[in-house]
């Protein structure tokens, strides 16, 4: 799978209603480097997000406050792959930013593990 | 100031995540132990792996590649509007040990929650996380017909190393799961010191 797929449906395409169907068939979106604990968020309100394909529409409305990408996927109930590709779709147009975790050679420093530890201890 | 403008495209991501793992056998709690804390009920999502089979799968020189979904439990704390916390339970059927990897990359640390009615079932897990060097602590569940072993008792029969934090536990009580999760951090802090010396106001 290489270059871009902005527009690979049009109204002929008919309901939505395979998760890989709605990709496209597309199963791959490692460019962005999208993890489980990247954060999304959209940068279209609730009401934009009603105008847009449905399961990319969904995704907008889930994400109006910083969400993994895990998350996103239990709530739209699609497997994490296919919820991937539909992200970087969202990312790639405009409608979402990402941040994705700390690089992974990074040791997690010590004023996050004190955040962690003091957040748990006051639940 | 991380979303929540009236202006969406307004808005800047400068919130991040990080994760814990709660490891263990099949069955012994490890969803149980993310409700228990978890702000919303357990999630699952369902991440789908397509690798050749290899290995215990391989099928007499069949090379075919398959796919296999995984289902993943997890929960969330939100630690403050800046950072979220992330609780993820391991898959507990040993055919999904490739999902492990993925799962603790970049992991804060990890649970291991032990059953003393199946203590075997938890040695992978151990073994897993000294082999990539991931610090874990053991929370030993206790269940009610389980036979009562005192925390040393287990300790030796997981071979641990004596820097392993352990402690009995109730994966369905929230004091007892954050005391687990305190304990992780605190031994996560400990081992962090060196790293300390050279970060500005850490402790």
């Amino acid at each position: 799978m290489t270059g871009r797929h902005e527009a690979w449906f049009d109204e002929a395409a008919g309901p939505l209603v395979r998760p890989y169907a709605v990709t496209g068939g597309r199963t791959r979106s490692d460019t962005l480097g999208l993890d489980l604990i990247t954060l999304v968020v959209a940068m279209r309100s609730a009401a934009e997000a009603a105008g847009m394909e449905p399961e990319y529409g969904r995704i907008l409305r889930l994400c109006q406050h910083p969400t993994s990408v895990a998350e996103v996927a239990a709530r739209v109930d699609l497997p994490l792959p296919v919820v991937k590709v539909l992200l970087s779709d969202l990312i790639e147009q405009g409608h979402v930013l990402f941040r994705t975790a700390a690089p992974v050679t990074e040791t997690p420093n010590k004023h996050v593990l004190q955040a962690v530890l003091d957040g748990i201890r006051k639940l | 100031m991380a979303s929540g403008s009236s202006d969406p495209r307004r808005r800047t991501l400068t919130a991040t995540a990080v994760k814990i793992i709660i490891a263990g056998g099949f069955g012994v709690g490890k969803t149980t132990m993310v409700g228990s804390v978890s702000e919303v009920a357990p999630l699952r999502t369902e991440e789908v792996i397509t690798e050749a089979s290899a290995g215990v799968d391989d099928l007499s020189g069949v090379q075919n590649k398959k796919t296999t979904t995984v289902a993943l439990d997890f929960g969330r704390i939100t630690i403050n509007p800046e950072l979220i916390l992330y609780l993820f339970g391991t898959p507990g059927q040993d055919r999904f040990w490739f999902m492990w990897d993925e799962l603790s990359r970049g992991a804060l640390g990890a649970v291991v929650l032990a059953d003393t009615r199946r203590l075997d079932s938890c040695f992978a897990a151990v073994d897993f996380f000294e082999s990539r060097n991931l610090p874990f602590v053991v929370g030993v569940n206790c269940f009610d017909d389980g036979y009562r072993y005192t925390a040393e008792e287990v300790s030796q029969a997981l071979d641990l190393d004596p820097g392993v934090p352990m402690l009995l536990c109730d994966a369905r009580d929230r004091e007892s799961t954050k005391q687990v999760l305190v304990t992780l951090l605190e031994h996560l802090m400990s081992g962090s010191d060196d790293l300390a010396a050279s970060i500005p106001f850490a402790r």
